[in-house]
């Protein structure tokens, strides 16, 4: 697989660390409700098609990425950074 | 011996450069240009080996690496390979092969009363097997079975040769050379597109190397040639030869294997045997042609019996002939031409039998005019002979059998186009009734199928395609592509009118040569139920192992399926799945092997510690100092003993250079730590160094270490050694991803800093003959958790930091990593009359549990920070990772397993991490399970056995009386649980 970093260019998928559902790691309950945090750290739904997931270019420029893509085909629809929540795209 | 043998002339071998080799201890010689097979084939060699299950004699099928039945062992010692198919195998001079899976000898097999009982080995005969009486299973089934099944024998020592890795990228990847993927190369290159051409064989060319027909009025093969030489000049082409593209994975990535030095005996010095490609391409074209199938009858593995296109390979590649005196049966336009060829160098054709009857008379006209016996609506029912193919027994069209004297047959039961890469991201080859084949069906992104792999079955057709889509690649890239006319060939007839069975003959009919499935296996599978196509392989074992049922998926399919009276299309195919052909595991794992597995860090002070004569040990990817013998000492343990001491008493030196390092900085870089850490670090003065614990968000522990504050906006963390990456990455994502707005930046210093503990009563009375004047390092001036930048030496760059994990007055001095050796060599000579001593990971483990410290064994991701006895630190005031899940009510409950420490009542006893703690005069049982030892030490202070534990309860259990029963090593020990901090519990030594 191949993701194309916004910074680094294209490379392989050798150099990235995946964590997980982008959408669900990057809303971090606010306040004290352990149900809140409970859905936050272990919920997860498991989509077969488009899903955002976070990747970590570990072995480039140290970014985390919103990486869109299909988990049907591997297909990557668009990558964007982290810290502007994946808005923003390059694909 | 068979009649087969070299022809007088012809081939593309090079008869002035004769090879010797050896086959089964013979001498034998073959020439340049040569495989295995047809070498054998040019000494009369027409047994090669034993098939898998009932020993049968077994000849050469094919000619490419499709083949199921000619595997041999290649060369000898270390260098031992098996499994290698006889007709990809380039001969060089002084190989040595051998047959397979027969013993005695390949001539005489006892093994071959297998087939005899025949019955006994029917399909699912390994399931069946087990429903026998065990002590039948035990004492006479599995040795038999293990000595007669099982392909080759691998090579007992370790393999002397390298394994390379590369990447490649590329425009448009041509995967095969024959006419379609060089006619596809060719037009794509021309226009300026980066072309990679791939071919598993030595010599491109394909099957114009193995036919006959012209192409621009010349040898194909020697179109061939030239347009192979045009490709290898251009600047944005790679040739590779020898080159198997075996796998298609996501985003355009093929992996490929590059047999660099198999054609050799020994590769060249620096040279690796195979290398392993990852090839990355913009657009693939497969040109990967089509695999002859055999025809299904009595007796078809006889040696002696090929395929029809394998007899063309020999005849017009290789100037040899299977036999003498040969027979075609066939089923297609295609299988005539073996005749014709077979004709043409010399060969006694004997006769032609097609199963069509209404075959067009325009077909072997020649062959008739020649007087040839030619049999139309006849099929071959049987062959006869065991060793070498003696007679056939045909049945003509009107039902009467008669035999035919031959020692060769060629048979064709169609060509199936090669799909194998089309399916690799899982889509599905389609039946086509007009090719009586599966064609490729939905296409990894980007790949585009040309020739007879796409059903193209004609020279003409196969040119054509391959031009077309090199054409259209190439503008899908913004090439320019010049109008070029196409090669002129030939359409040569090409129908076929599929013969699945040929049912009525006496003797097994195979379908799988290599697994020994036959028809009547296939048959029976299906009425035993195994009816879908899954289970049929699976229940057959068709299709396994090293050809993965190349030459034998379709026609047991289409068995099946006459069976299920149901058409082929709705039976249909198993996927299949990389590699194409074998991949040498050491292929796979290229230099990473052995030591080479993954890359040994060697800490700044390594030379240093070297210099002080350490003793290594692997401690994750690091080599660190273990601890330092002195003459005299018998082992590790009087080592460190004498280590601890010389700390507790005077001063030692140890490395923490591989601890994790991060440099923090930014106006919010405090408000970061306040985040991760449960306790504060904005209330941290400059200068002040502060124990942390980091939580995951589940609220238990993740990591720990000493962050010091240098300015307002600049912190230092350091992680434990093993979690150094991973708390850099998390960092980074709690800062990108949860709190983009904070206004820190953070880098990972762990390779920019040497670190040097220096610990004991003496340590500041070495450090001050090292500090540079300026710098007031007294009590007074640099408190218990003072961390301050200082020079040392005279203007060299340091941090210095006062903070203990021996739990004596302690410091740690980081300075620049490419003086660190250097520095550490200072220490050693002031502190040298003080008694200075280095000290290694043994005796610094031995004083973290005399001092109660947790390490790795208790942070083990599942204890939190009150399990640990940090709970105080967690802070009441700010939101931290973890705060809210570290309340929840089974992390917070009073019989949880918390820290304490452990003591053996007999002090002379020994006590061992992993016992697990039971109460006195309970059963050792899971269900009396309080806890387990986590960590245990021979403590020279104490001069008896210690350790640190956990039990439910934690420390109300202080005072208590346990057994450590340790089951494993049968060891049952009693021991009074007690505060975890054996040593200086009030911590008055750290402020001296
Ligand atoms: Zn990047």
């Amino acid at each position: 697989m191949r993701i194309r970093c916004p910074y680094c260019g294209e490379r392989s998928n050798d150099e990235f660390t995946v964590l997980g559902d982008a959408d669900a790691l990057l809303t971090r309950p606010s306040g004290e409700n352990i149900e809140a945090f409970h859905e936050y750290v272990y919920q997860r739904t498991n989509p077969a098609g488009l899903h955002r997931e976070l990747w970590y270019h570990s072995a480039g420029c140290r970014r985390w990425l919103v990486v869109t893509r299909d988990t049907r085909t591997h297909e990557i629809t668009n990558v964007a950074f982290a810290n502007s929540r994946g808005e923003g795209a390059t694909a | 011996m068979s009649s087969a043998g070299r022809l007088p002339t012809g081939g593309l071998i090079d008869r002035a450069r004769p090879i010797q080799f050896r086959f089964d201890g013979r001498s034998m010689s073959g020439f340049a240009g040569d495989t295995l097979a047809s070498a054998l084939i040019g000494n009369g060699v027409g047994l090669v080996g034993r098939s898998f299950k009932y020993h049968r004699p077994r000849g050469i099928l094919s000619a490419g690496s499709e083949e199921p039945n000619a595997l041999a062992e290649l060369r000898s010692g270390a260098r031992r390979e098996p499994n290698t198919r006889a007709t990809t195998v380039e001969l060089f001079d002084g190989l040595e092969a051998q047959s397979q899976n027969r013993w005695p000898s390949l001539g005489f097999d006892i093994l071959a009363l297998n087939g005899l009982a025949g019955g006994f080995l029917s399909a699912g005969f390994y399931y069946k097997t087990f429903m026998w009486p065990a002590a039948f299973w035990e004492k006479v089934y599995e040795p038999l079975i293990r000595r007669a099944a099982g392909l080759g024998r691998s090579a007992s020592a370790e393999d002397p040769d390298h394994y390379d890795k590369a990447h490649a990228h590329c425009d448009i990847l041509v995967i095969g050379a024959g006419p379609a993927g060089l006619m596809a190369a060719l037009t794509a290159a021309r226009s300026g597109a980066r072309v990679i051409l791939a071919d598993e064989d030595s010599l491109p060319g394909g099957r114009l190397n193995g036919e006959r027909h012209e192409i621009d009025g010349r040898a194909g093969s020697k179109w061939a040639a030239t347009a192979t030489a045009e490709l290898a000049a251009m600047p944005n082409v790679r040739l590779m030869r020898r080159t198997t593209i075996f796998g298609v994975y996501d985003g355009g990535t093929y992996g490929a294997v590059e047999r660099v030095n198999d054609h050799v005996a020994v590769p060249p010095p620096f040279q690796p045997r195979q290398r392993m490609w990852r090839i990355y391409a913009r657009r693939a074209i497969l040109a990967a042609g089509a695999l002859e199938r055999p025809l299904v009858f009595a007796n078809n593995d006889r040696p002696g019996i090929m395929l029809a296109g394998a007899v063309r390979s020999y005849i017009n590649r290789f100037g040899v002939t299977p036999g003498q005196r040969l027979a075609v049966f066939t089923c297609s336009d295609n299988g005539w031409r073996a005749a014709a060829d077979a004709a043409a160098a010399g060969v006694s054709i004997e006769a032609v039998i097609d199963s069509r009857s209404d075959v067009a008379p325009a077909l072997g006209a020649d062959l008739v005019a020649r007087g040839i016996r030619i049999f139309r609506g006849a099929q071959v029912i049987r062959a006869l002979g065991s060793r070498a193919l003696q007679a056939i027994e045909v049945r003509d069209h009107t039902g009467r059998v008669s035999s035919i004297l031959c020692d060769a047959l060629a048979m064709s039961g169609g060509w199936s186009p090669v799909t194998h890469l089309t399916s690799h991201l899982g889509g599905r080859p389609v039946w086509s009734e007009a090719h009586a084949a599966f064609v490729p069906g939905t296409l990894p992104p980007g790949m585009s199928v040309v020739g007879a792999a796409n059903g193209a079955m004609t020279l003409a057709r196969a040119l054509a395609s391959g031009r077309d889509a090199g054409a259209r690649t190439a503008s899908d890239l913004d090439r320019t592509v010049s109008d070029a006319p196409l090669p002129k060939a030939d359409d040569e007839p090409a129908s076929v009118r599929a013969l699945w069975h040929v049912s009525g003959g006496r003797g097994p009919a195979f379908v799988d040569f290599q697994n020994d499935v036959t028809a009547k296996d296939v048959g029976l599978a299906n009425r035993e139920g195994y009816r879908s196509v899954e289970l049929l392989k699976r229940y057959t074992t068709l299709g396994m192992a090293t050809d993965q049922g190349k030459t034998s998926n379709v026609n047991a399919l289409a068995i099946l399926a006459s069976e299920r009276a149901q058409p082929v299309a709705a039976v249909g195919t198993t996927l299949n799945r990389p590699p194409y052909t074998p991949v040498a595991i050491g292929a796979l794992a290229g230099h990473h092997r052995g030591k080479d597995f993954r890359a040994t860090r060697l800490s700044p002070l390594h030379e240093w510690a070297r210099e002080q004569g350490a003793a290594f040990i692997e401690s994750g990817a690091w080599l660190r100092a273990s601890w330092f013998p002195r003459p005299g000492e018998n082992d590790w343990l009087e080592s460190a003993s004498r280590e601890v001491r010389a700390v507790r008493s005077a001063v030692g030196l140890t490395d923490v250079s591989t601890l994790g390092k991060i440099d923090i900085q930014g106006p919010d870089a405090a408000t970061l730590l306040d985040r991760v850490y449960c306790n504060t670090f904005s209330t941290l003065q400059v200068g002040r160094a502060r124990y942390g614990v980091m939580l995951r968000e589940d609220g238990f522990v993740m990591d720990d270490g000493t962050t010091s504050r240098l300015a307002a906006d600049h912190f230092v963390m350091t992680t434990t050694t093993a979690n150094a990456v991973g708390i850099m990455r998390h960092l980074e994502f709690c800062h990108q991803g949860l709190w983009p707005d904070l206004d820190v930046q953070m880098a990972s210093v762990s390779e920019q800093w040497a670190q040097l503990a220096i610990a004991g009563p003496k340590s500041r009375e070495t450090l001050t003959r090292i500090v540079d004047r300026q710098h007031d390092i007294s009590d007074a001036a640099f408190p218990y958790l003072t961390a301050r930048e200082i020079t040392v030496l005279g203007g060299t760059r340091a941090r210095l930091f006062r903070i203990s994990y021996s739990g004596e007055l302690a410091y740690e001095l980081a300075v620049p990593a490419g003086v660190g050796s250097a520095v550490a060599s200072a220490i050693m000579e002031a502190g040298k009359d003080l008694g200075i001593q280095p000290y290694g990971l043994e005796a610094m483990g031995i004083m973290r549990i005399e001092k109660g410290h947790v390490a790795g064994n208790e942070i083990n991701g599942q204890t939190t920070a009150r399990d640990l006895g940090l709970g105080k630190m967690m802070s009441r005031k700010k939101d931290y990772i973890g705060r809210v899940l570290a309340e929840r009510p089974a992390l917070v409950t009073p019989d949880r397993w918390g820290l304490v420490g452990l003591k053996p009542v007999d002090w002379t006893s020994r006590i061992r991490a992993g016992a697990h703690l039971i109460p006195i005069g309970a059963a050792a049982t899971t269900a009396n399970d309080l806890g387990y030892v986590t960590s245990v030490a021979f403590s020279p202070t104490f001069e008896r056995w210690i350790g640190l534990g956990l039990i439910s309860g934690g420390a109300s259990k202080h005072g208590t009386r346990i057994r450590l029963v340790d089951l494993l090593r049968g060891t049952d020990v009693e021991a009074e649980v007690c505060d975890p901090v054996f040593y200086d519990p009030k911590g008055e030594r750290l402020h001296g």
